[in-house]
């Protein structure tokens, strides 16, 4: 086994890997946005390290032009879809985890004219005045 | 063990496993964005698959339909989106 072939082999199980980390993930993890954050970053790379292992493999410019280009999309478009999902998720009011701590866009978001209000901090302000 | 070995009876089986467990989410729910994260994790999967048969059987040509599939897979994404945002009881 030369050393390319070696590299193509650690690259397609780590990408494997990550891959059925995703798919762990999806299934174990309590709500939505849970599964989108292991779905979107763990498939994603493992799909990049699989791509990087076709590049390597075959070892000609036309392939590895082809297997980038499709790294470079699935990194581009796997953010935007995932943040879609999960605004529509949350303004048709999917459920949060129970043990969810902080939910910052809670009635801060008009529905209407999708604007954003700032409101109140979550956190208590500092207390006493500034130094100087 | 060659390469084509190992994509086959290794690297394609792990993937196998990770798509049914990503089917059993898309089944089970519980609410639909649950059920079109797991489809995108789906198709996620396949173009890892196409990958590794890529490998296995020395075709590169299969990374044409992967690059669609990427594609395809966006814009049902997308559009998904939309139809959730816009019904109005999910």
């Amino acid at each position: 086994m030369t050393l390319v072939e070696g590299l193509t082999a650690l690259l397609l199980l780590t990408g494997a890997f990550f891959m059925l980390m995703g798919a762990v993930g999806i299934v174990r993890l309590p709500d939505l946005f849970m599964r989108m954050s292991a779905t979107t970053k763990s498939a994603t790379l493992g799909v990049s390290f699989m791509m990087l292992a076709v590049a390597l493999h075959f070892n000609d410019l036309a392939i590895g032009a082809r297997a980038l280009a499709t790294i470079l999309f699935v990194f581009l478009t796997a953010p935007v879809a995932a943040h879609m999902i999960a605004r529509a998720g949350y303004l048709r009011g999917v459920s949060l985890w129970r043990g969810t701590i902080s939910d910052e866009l809670q009635g801060r978001y008009d529905e209407e004219t999708g604007e954003l209000s700032s409101g109140a901090p979550a956190m208590a302000p500092p207390q006493g005045e500034p130094e100087d | 063990m060659t390469l084509a070995d190992l994509a086959l009876y290794l690297v394609l089986p792990l993937l196998g496993i990770a798509l049914l467990l990503a089917l059993w989410r898309v089944l089970r729910g519980p609410r639909t964005p649950d059920r079109v994260v797991a489809l995108d994790l789906m198709v996620t999967l396949g173009l890892g698959t196409i990958a590794s048969y890529a490998i296995a059987t020395d075709q590169p040509a299969l990374l044409d339909v992967a690059l669609v599939l990427a594609l395809i897979a966006f814009l049902g994404t997308t559009a998904f989106a939309y139809y959730l945002q816009r019904r109005p009881e999910a």
